[in-house]
């Protein structure tokens, strides 16, 4: 399938449709059928969700741009009428520290410019050249070795993991222990008990690490931090909390970008071949865009609550209404992107929500683009006849996560 | 034309950066955007106009006058 024409846009959506909406089996990358459908014919509709309670269901992309920076769009998850993913996320909302994730301006301002300092787009710029030693090693290694191999576990998860090592500052003797503790964390068949063990001895790792830059820093995240909990700007939990943030955020995100990314690629071979033979910067940074435009990963919708009534179209948003966007039908909208089902990486991309919208917009993304923009830049040309070796109809897809996932995807070249 | 920045409103994401990095800069402590140029020049307007459209707290306006 050279792209998604013959995917389904239209699903028994019913009068109150569960949400999350299920994918199409033959159609893995794209949004599920009812989404695309109530775009166009309900693009602000109730529906249910696991506690039964019916918020909000908002998937044109205009719509979103228009409420997620509503100041009347709310993050804060104590509120009565907040539409949890989950039972474990209302559980764990009353004894959440207030963060950058469940606050509002200006508490949510002050908060993410204390966090942001590693994410200005000429530090992260820095990265470029160490990212590019990281994934030239990592190919190396790959040819080097098994063939067929899993590019999940051989490439797209170290990369970020590693990144995320020198970025922090992690020394490098220390390297295979991280990435080693940073993928079982997050490797669902890994049991919980084991899961939480791991993440333990990765969050005292990174206490006794802020500790040691405190005495002795260097020009990297951790020692920033360390700087920042002796000016009494943050606390020492809240370094290490953000630390393990910072990882858990940026890994399997940008993992699953390099992998189904991939996938996509190699689904529509003339946009991998133009995104072969480009050596223009410029191409490679729009494919990512793009990229990330056509998967639209986060699955389960961006959460928020209205804190007073909001007319919108032909609809009223009560306040305590629970809202739900989903980005990947707002990022298939055929208003914004005509021919949205064709993934076309020289197409103006740069104006997706992949990444959300409004205030919340992910932190990380500019680390992010910068990742992908070295893999997609580099990969390709490296190993030109990379290949699938297993059918798409067996692989495995992650329907259940925050974010869509492949459980492996099997390449030959 | 003439670029307004609402100071208050910026959430420092650097997308303004990104899109025109001769138009806008960003404070290197916490990222908060700096308005370099308030009066473009007609050559710098398209790179403006994604930046407008890409500020995810919607905190550029391009103005008459």
């Amino acid at each position: 399938m050279s792209d998604a024409l013959a995917c389904p846009v239209t699903g028994a959506s019913g009068p109150l449709p569960e949400y999350p909406l299920p994918r199409a089996a033959e159609c893995p990358l794209a949004p599920a059928p009812a989404a695309q459908e109530l775009r166009s014919e309900k693009p602000i509709t109730r529906v249910r969700i696991w506690n039964g309670s019916t918020p909000w269901l908002v998937t044109r992309h205009a719509d979103q741009r228009a409420l997620l920076p509503d100041p009347r769009v709310s993050d804060d998850d104590l509120d009565p009428g907040f539409p949890y993913v989950n039972a474990h996320r209302a559980a764990i909302a009353p004894v959440s520290p207030r963060l950058i994730t469940n606050t509002d301006a200006p508490e949510h301002t002050r908060l993410r410019r204390t966090v942001n300092g590693p994410f200005v787009v000429k530090r992260i710029e820095k990265m470029r050249e160490p990212v590019q030693k990281i994934v030239d090693d990592l190919i190396d290694e790959m040819l080097a070795g098994p063939n067929p191999v899993d590019l999940l576990t051989a490439f797209a998860l170290p990369v970020p993991s590693l990144v995320i090592a020198q970025l922090l500052g992690v020394p490098y003797e220390d390297h295979d222990f991280f990435q080693r503790s940073s993928s079982l964390v997050l490797d669902g068949s890994v049991p919980a008990d084991e899961a939480r063990r791991v993440s333990g001895e990765l969050a005292a790792y990174l206490d006794n690490l802020i500790i040691q830059k405190t005495a002795d820093p260097d020009d990297d995240v951790l020692s920033e931090m360390a700087g920042r909990v002796q000016a009494g700007e943050m606390t020492h939990t809240e370094a290490v909390h953000m630390g393990v943030a910072m990882l858990i955020a940026g890994h399997e995100t940008t993992a699953t970008m390099i992998s189904l990314g991939t996938l996509a690629l190699l689904q529509h071979p003339d946009q991998l071949a133009l995104l072969r033979e480009t050596d223009d910067p410029k191409v490679v940074a729009n494919a990512v865009d793009e990229v990330l435009r056509y998967l639209s990963i986060v699955q389960t919708g961006v959460r928020r609550v209205a804190k007073d009534d909001i007319e919108i179209g032909d609809v009223v948003i009560r306040k305590g209404d629970g809202i739900i966007f989903d980005l990947h039908a707002a990022n298939w909208d055929p208003e914004v992107f005509p021919g949205a089902q064709r993934l076309d990486i020289a197409r103006p991309a740069r104006i997706h929500q992949a990444f959300g919208y409004g205030p919340h917009q992910c932190l990380g993304q500019n680390l992010a683009r910068l990742e992908l923009q070295v893999v997609y830049g580099t990969l390709y040309r490296r190993v030109p006849t990379l290949r699938l070796a297993a059918a798409i109809e067996d692989l495995e897809f992650d329907h259940t996560g925050t974010t869509y996932g492949v459980h492996g995807l099997p390449v030959a070249w | 034309m003439r670029v307004e920045l609402d100071v208050p409103k910026c959430v420092a994401s650097g997308q303004c950066v990104m899109a025109a990095p001769d138009v806008f800069d960003q404070r290197d402590d916490d990222g908060v955007a700096i308005l370099l140029e308030e009066r473009p020049g007609e050559e710098l307007l398209d790179d403006v106009r994604e930046a407008v459209a890409v500020c995810p707290a919607a905190a550029i306006r391009l103005v008459e006058g």
